[in-house]
């Protein structure tokens, strides 16, 4: 099993990339976890480049559809996704017919520096995942005044928020162990 | 000729005529449209017992829903709709078929969708021809109801602006026109 992460935040010192961090250390030892850190590099979509989108879109959509689950981090810009990551997405959920989104398990969590932890933020992106034909977990886990909220080690300092991830990452791999497990059953009647 | 009613039509079991049939379903879109679509893969069988007692069993591959737009098609098959990875058939199989001497049908059956079965009724008509071009008996079930998406798990939607209520409708009405052949 493979996830992949994505942090929606680009610069270095990102607070959504260390809860990525605190994410992937709660994975099981024989899950593989890969991170996605050329956000920066994609073009801005446009449909003309749909054929020929570049090495960077490739990229994108070859780890997407190598993962069995992907788990996103987002920060809040102006009460809403940041504008590369949708960019990102817009590319990966397309041709639509073809997409490497279609039934891709997905997991939204969110850390900012405000009070209310990128809530809006994390409620478009499960709503542009949906769009997009993810299977998204219907749960958030919203992390205010991310400057305060992780200790040295990059962990969760408050103890609910720390069982919150835990349980969304546990969701998230069990509906990835579902979709194996019916795609293997599919396999044996094929 | 065809006779509409119930009577006369021979016991045995009736498989579908794909081609002469169809299954669709019909939704209020942005409060002011109805938005239709249908489903290209159908199996059904009718089956009419020694004592006229009328069974339907019925079922389409969610992976056939046909809308007028590719990218609407490949979303209704995604976990926002009818999710056709988890869940590839919607079934319905009937536990009464109650037709009237006018041909008026009277269906209650169980319709299973996105994993969730539910009791329903439905009304239609029920007609018969006793030979074809072909010389093959043929029957003839239409039946229309109307179900609540959200019973079924099917929640998708969207808020218009400025408070003008949803994009999607709750309620979807189910259209069902089958042609069977007698089985030989």
């Amino acid at each position: 099993m493979r996830i992949l992460g994505i942090s929606g935040s680009l610069r270095a010192g990102s607070h959504n990339s260390r809860l990525l961090a605190a994410a992937a250390r709660l994975l099981p030892a024989d899950v593989e976890y890969v991170r996605f850190d050329d956000l920066k590099a994609l073009p801005p979509f446009d449909e003309d480049d749909e054929q020929d989108p570049g090495a960077a879109v490739q990229h994108l959509r070859s780890e997407i559809a190598g993962a069995d689950g992907l788990l996103f981090a987002t920060p809040e810009y102006n009460s809403s996704i940041p504008g590369q990551l949708k960019n990102a997405i817009d590319w990966a959920s397309r041709p639509f017919d073809q997409t490497v989104m279609r039934n891709k398990n997905a997991a939204v969590i969110g850390a900012s520096t405000s009070m209310f932890g990128a809530v809006w933020s994390q409620a478009e992106l499960r709503k542009v995942l949906g769009a997009a034909g993810a299977r998204v977990l219907d749960r958030e886990l919203p992390i205010s005044y991310a400057q305060e909220s992780f200790d040295t080690d990059a962990r969760l300092v408050e103890p609910e928020l720390q069982a919150t991830l835990e349980a969304i990452v546990g969701e998230l791999l069990e509906q990835v162990r579902i979709t194996l497990g019916n795609r293997t059953g599919a396999a044996r009647e094929a | 000729m065809a006779t509409s009613a119930a009577v006369g039509i021979t016991p045995g079991t009736y498989e579908i005529d794909p081609v002469h049939s169809s299954v669709g379903f019909t939704v209020r879109h942005n409060v002011v449209a109805k938005f239709r679509g249908s489903f290209a893969d159908v199996a059904a069988t009718l089956t009419v017992g020694d004592d006229g007692k009328l069974v339907l069993d019925g079922s389409v591959k969610v992976a056939s829903v046909q809308v007028k737009e590719p990218n609407l098609a490949g979303h209704l098959q995604s976990p926002d709709f009818f999710d056709a990875e988890r869940f590839p058939e919607i079934t319905f199989t009937s536990v009464s078929l109650e037709p009237a001497d006018d041909g008026t049908l009277t269906a209650e059956g169980d319709l299973t969708m996105k994993g969730v079965t539910k009791r329903i009724q439905a009304t239609g008509e029920l007609s018969h021809l006793p030979e074809d071009s072909y010389g093959g008996e043929r029957a003839g079930v239409e039946l229309t109801t109307t179900v609540n998406r959200h019973d079924y798990g099917i929640d998708w939607n969207a808020t218009l602006p400025s408070g003008h209520g949803f994009a999607l409708a709750e309620h979807v009405t189910l259209h069902v026109e089958l042609e069977f052949k007698k089985e030989a």
